[in-house]
């Protein structure tokens, strides 16, 4: 096994194992807030890692140009995704869980609120 | 080598899975469907150099597209809340 190809599965491996990690936390987080932050661990070091191991094998061709548009749509969707979520679910009523020494009426005079 | 990246991957979308079903609100089911979709351009990809044809990267890369715009749309639906989005459609609509 050459060096790129160690180089390559051990990318792939982090990067699969940074996306189980996220999976485990979108389960376990307790609301929707905390969900989106795990979520956002395994959209973009997840998909890097997973993306440029497999750059790695592919070395200089075709499938390395559309490996980096994946990963360039990927890292600019996935952040537009999470921002609309997170002002869904504000407007929608999901208020988030916060420590017991935080009231969240600090929070209700946001400029957000205005409708 | 790859297999085992991409089982790992097919059991991320499991988990994934299962907060879909769960998930309280409908905001965690958006939230797990829009990374069910990120996983299956990820194994899409992992596919394409398992089975060594190259060319599934460009169903990925459609994927990838397809699943944002999806995500978008539902999501422009259940901002203020499901139904009464409907009835707001044709009134001022914001951005």
């Amino acid at each position: 096994m050459s060096i790129v190809e160690i180089v390559a599965y051990t990318l792939v491996f982090l990067g699969a194992f940074f996306c189980l990690v996220g999976a485990i936390g979108v389960l376990r987080f307790p609301d929707v807030y905390s969900r989106m932050h795990s979520a956002g661990i395994t959209d973009t070091i997840g998909a890097l890692l997973v993306l440029l191991g497999l750059a790695f094998l592919a070395g200089w061709t075709l499938a390395l140009v559309k490996l980096a548009f994946i990963l360039v749509f990927l890292w600019m969707t996935s952040p537009t995704a999470t921002h609309a979520l997170a002002k869904a679910a504000r407007h929608g009523g999901v208020e988030p869980k916060l420590a017991d020494d935080v009231a969240m009426d600090d929070f209700k005079e946001t400029p957000s609120s205005n409708r | 080598m790859l297999v085992g990246a991409a089982v790992a991957i097919l059991v991320v979308m499991g988990l994934v899975l299962i907060r879909a079903l769960k998930g309280p609100t409908v905001y965690d089911r958006i939230l797990a469907v829009n990374m069910f979709g990120t996983k299956t351009v990820l194994l899409l990809a992992l596919l394409a150099f398992i089975t060594g044809r190259h060319d599934v990267l460009d169903i990925a890369l459609a994927y990838a597209l397809i699943n944002f715009i999806g995500v978008i749309a539902v999501l422009r639906f259940f901002e203020y809340g499901g139904e009464t989005a409907l009835a707001t459609e044709n009134g001022e609509d914001e951005t």
